[in-house]
């Protein structure tokens, strides 16, 4: 067992892992943040996508020692202030872009870094982007349509296709 | 004018708050204060003898709690099959036994013959590495021909490897066959139903506690129905009365169709979580799901339609293979025979039909119902011979699928269905209204400009869902009823709580549920709260599965609701001083019709539990009601897909360029989840039509077993589509006129995309009349070269 420390949602914390543990496994078990989830065991389906240092990470892939000493940014931490929710978050409910929610943490955190790199997106840009993140549910209609959104795109054609 | 809330509202899902934010309850956020957890040790092979199991140096391994075999189970009870199928000469199905750990024998790689429960995961793989197998292999079979042409049998006491030889109608036969005879043309295509993975995103998760002070056990478990699996498991398995048993199944991440079974797993958490007395916990990995989650599909058929010189439909003959893997899962019999035998009429006034099942035992995971179940299978077989009768005879698709539709209701189809209402006129015209069909050819032009084919595909589908009239389903072989159930609980200050049987893992019945019940009363939909997924705090329901929430476990709640009105009225009348026939009940406020005289909802509630003023010797104080709703016949959604591809000729690959839907649901009360519900079932359709494919090898090992190989659609192989519901003929038998929108999607889309990859082949001069799903570049190509 080793200690590891890191930055998650702004707060300090640490415990102790074996140098096999990952880091989806400590933020949900050693931090009860079961808001990122596990979908795969081959890095496929990025149900388990945080932030590391501001950019999009799939914390399966990455042993928890990995991230010692990193900010990290999980769906936890991705609401206003006042904890409304943040303008992805509100456009994933307003356009309907989530069903059984499983994959939800992780599309989130994903649309967040494309439009931290990309603030307006085309259509093909979003859908290549979420290439690393399965949804069973959606069809991805509406996943595409809430990221439009929130960057501030107009969907109402999309409404009427 | 949209409403903006009560029925036909698109409100926003008060269930994504808590999804967006990370605050969902999954089954595997749940940790139990001193939980271990269990490791399956499975089969890597798909048919061998177990000669020995030898556990010492495992069982003496850090943090090991308990190993345990096939031998710790005996004389507890297999995993039991909810449907018997009665075959062609009346005998009943042959019924392996299906024991929770292997006994003697593995069956298919994957089939569980060592559980190592341990103080955590890690310690837990690690000792089942250590445990020493000697398993002797045997031949497998894989292939269902082979395995009812003398293959190596998968059970040893049963006679072979047919599970039943199924004919509907059997009577029938004779006719049929004479209607071929006599056909002016006959259109035969032969063509696979690929074997699929559900695949929702959420694994499943079991976690078994037990209380030794009071003998109770509790499961939590990734379950679409957990009524369901107490009365399985608890009944059939592990003999624990339904009163020492709670299942709950709390947020789940998605189901169609794999989470309604019941698993040894779960059945393993709860014994295993009272013999060592502390809770167990299993969390699927996504490689053990693959090949312990039921599969789905794997039809393998001969279909042939007669027709006259007009091109009206005479008869249609069917013969099918249908893989029901090493084991019968929950409801694996019924899939091939009465969700897919019922529906082989379509949406056509065909008069005869005769339809063959083989049911056919494999070496390979237990298949069972995934979205659609039986009808996807039906549907591609029906809609790809029509499509190919048409060109052989010359007729526009569109035109011989028109001049052969039922137009009249109720309609009786010679597969034992009666079709209650519909019109498929008008979702035909909708579709190609929507599709914009009359520009095809610019389009078409457009493509080919950039030296791409593009193609045009139709499919017309019905469905049976809204599951199912109990008294039906038993006389064809059901050993359980199907209604649902609803209590609706009124607090005194006014606000309600319904429980019901019915689970949502991903459509919204937190939402949409409210809005039928502040319809009725004239409140707010956010005094009402759906409780689910509890069998401690709902009534016994049979759960969500087969497009059946709304229509079966709404119509309960309806029923239940009306139950409340009554009573309040009653109350209200007391009230008022006036007469309960009077009484009218409108935004939430009773009066007395005809005069100013009201009180509100929330005086009345509150009346009901607080009786000062209040017809005691006529009324029961308290305001609860529960009602069981048992439908009289299915639902039929049915509609009209197109889908329109681009194949390149270089390389075979297709994408899908447009793709519209128009469905006939009948009423609508949530018309933006309903569009979410198409949209997901348009995906697996598209996924089925050109991506997903179970793969085994000839010696049974699953080559398609994680997600490298196994190509789940993503968010750039769809478009954006267009769907629309605006085509509604209410299903007279439910009080909503509601039918079902939840696996629409997915039967409707594989025809669509594959009669639009033929047809774009046969516009530029390929021979080609059908090639298997999925449709990859590789098939494409070598169709067009071959
Ligand atoms: S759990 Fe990390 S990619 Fe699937
Ligand atoms: S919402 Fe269920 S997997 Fe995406």
């Amino acid at each position: 067992m080793t200690t590891v420390s890191m930055t998650v949602n702004g707060k300090s914390v640490s415990g102790d892992v074996e140098g096999r543990t990952l880091l989806s496994a400590f933020l949900r078990e050693g931090q009860g943040l079961t808001g990122t989830h596990v979908g795969c065991d081959t890095s496929q389906c990025g149900s388990c996508v945080v932030h590391v240092n501001g950019a999009a990470v799939k914390s399966c892939t990455l042993f928890a020692l990995e991230a010692d000493g990193a900010e990290v940014t999980t769906i936890e931490g991705m609401a206003n202030a006042d904890g409304s929710l943040g303008t992805i978050q509100q456009a994933f409910q307003d356009y309907h872009g989530l069903q059984c929610g499983f994959c939800t943490p992780g599309m989130v955190m994903s649309a967040a870094a494309l439009l931290k790199d990309n603030p307006k997106p085309t259509e093909a840009e979003v859908r290549h982007y979420l290439e690393g993140n399965i949804c069973r549910c959606t069809g991805y209609h509406n996943i595409v349509k809430a990221i439009m959104a929130a960057s501030g795109q107009d969907v109402v054609a999309v409404a009427a296709e | 004018m949209p409403k903006d809330s009560g029925i036909g509202a698109s409100s926003k899902r008060r269930e994504d708050v808590r999804f967006l934010t990370g605050r969902g309850k999954y089954t595997d956020d749940i940790n139990l204060r001193g939980q271990a957890y269990v490791h399956f040790l499975r089969s890597d092979v798909a048919h061998g003898r177990i000669n020995g199991i030898d556990t010492g140096e495992a069982a003496a391994m850090p943090g090991v709690v308990r190993i345990f075999t096939g031998a710790d189970f005996e004389g507890v009870g297999g995993l039991p099959c909810g449907w018997q199928v009665t075959d062609r000469h009346g005998n009943p199905m042959q019924e392996p036994a299906h024991p929770i750990l292997a006994q003697g024998k593995v069956r298919h790689v994957g089939d569980p013959i060592a559980a190592v429960v341990a103080d955590s995961y890690a310690q837990a793989r690690d000792a089942a590495e250590a445990i020493v197998l000697d398993i002797e292999e045997l031949p497998a079979v894989i292939d269902m021909k082979a395995a009812v042409e003398g293959g190596p049998k998968v059970h040893d006491d049963l006679e072979s490897n047919l599970c039943y030889d199924w004919g509907f109608v059997e009577e029938n036969k004779d006719a049929v066959n004479a209607a071929f005879e006599a056909a002016a043309h006959v259109t035969t295509l032969e063509l696979k139903n690929q074997r699929l993975v559900a695949n929702p995103m959420e694994p499943r998760v079991a976690v078994g506690d037990y209380a030794p002070g009071t003998g109770d056990s509790t499961l939590y478990t990734t379950s679409q129905n957990p009524h369901v699996i107490r009365l399985l498991m608890g009944a059939f398995v592990l003999g624990i009365p339904e009163h020492k048993l709670r299942v709950v199944a709390p947020d789940v991440g998605g189901g169609f169709g794999s989470k309604i079974f019941h698993y040894a797993e779960e059945a393993f958490c709860t014994f295993a979580a009272k013999a060592i007395e502390r809770p167990v916990k299993w969390t699927s990995s996504r490689s053990e799901a693959f090949m312990s989650d039921a599969h789905g599909r794997d039809h393998v058929t001969k279909i042939e339609l007669a027709l006259d010189a007009d091109g009206m439909f005479q008869a249609i003959r069917t013969e099918t293979f249908a893989n029901m893997g090493a084991y019968l899962s929950t409801f694996a019999p019924s899939v091939p025979t009465w969700l897919h035998g019922t529906l082989m009429a379509g949406n056509y006034k065909t008069p005869l039909i005769y339809v063959n099942v083989k049911a056919v035992f494999t070496n390979t995971v237990p298949v069972d119902a995934y979205r659609g179940a039986g009808r996807p299978e039906a549907t591609f077989q029906l809609e790809r011979v029509i499509d190919k009768a048409a060109r052989e005879m010359g007729i526009d698709p569109v035109e011989l699928r028109r001049k052969n539709f039922i137009t009249e209701f109720p309609y009786a189809t010679p597969v034992a269905v009666e079709y209650d209402t519909g019109d498929y006129n008008a979702t035909l015209d909708k579709a190609l209204e929507v599709a914009d069909v009359s520009g095809f050819e610019a389009r078409r032009a457009a493509s080919a400009a950039k030296g791409k084919w593009r193609g045009l595909g139709l499919n017309c589908y019905i469905e049976a869902c809204g599951i199912a009239p109990s008294a039906l389903v038993g006389q064809l072989g059901a050993r359980a009823g199907l209604y649902e159930s609803a209590t609706v609980r009124v607090n005194a200050t006014g606000g309600l709580v319904v429980m019901t049987g019915s689970h949502s893992h991903g459509q919204g019945h937190e939402t949409a549920f409210p809005q039928v019940i502040a319809e009725m009363i004239g409140i707010d939909e956010s005094m009402i709260e759906i409780v689910h997924g509890d069998t401690a705090n709902s009534p016994m329901g049979m759960g969500t599965y087969g497009s059946r929430s709304l229509a079966v476990g709404g119509s309960a709640m309806v029923r239940a609701t009306e139950k409340i009105i009554n009573k309040a009225k009653k109350i209200a009348a007391h009230l008022l001083e006036a007469s309960d026939a009077d009484i009218e009940l409108k935004d939430g406020q009773f009066s007395v019709a005809g005069t100013d005289k009201s009180v509100a909802w929330g005086d009345v509630t509150l009346a009901a539990y607080v009786p000062h003023n209040y017809p005691l010797e006529d009324l029961e104080p308290g305001l609860e009601e529960t009602a069981f709703y048992d439908p009289s016949n299915f639902t039929y959604p049915a509609g009209t897909y197109i889908c329109e591809v681009e194949v390149d000729p270089d390389t075979g690959k297709v994408s899908i360029e447009r793709f519209t839907a128009a469905d006939d649901f009948g009423n609508v009360v949530n018309p933006m989840i309903v569009e979410g519900q198409v949209h997901g079932g348009l995906a697996q359709g598209i996924g089925q039509a050109l991506l997903e494919s179970c793969v085994y090898d000839a010696n049974g090992q699953i080559l398609s077993a994680s997600y490298m190989d196994y190509a789940m659609p993503r968010a750039d192989d769809v478009p954006y589509y267009s769907v629309d519901h605006s085509c509604q003929t209410p299903c007279t038998h439910n009080p909503l006129g509601v039918k079902g929108c939840g696996e629409a999607g997915a039967i409707g889309s594989p025809p669509a995309v594959v009669n639009a990859v033929v047809d774009a082949l046969q516009r530029n001069g390929k021979d080609v009349t059908h090639i298997d799903m999925p449709l990859s570049p590789a098939r494409v190509w070598a169709a067009m070269n071959g």
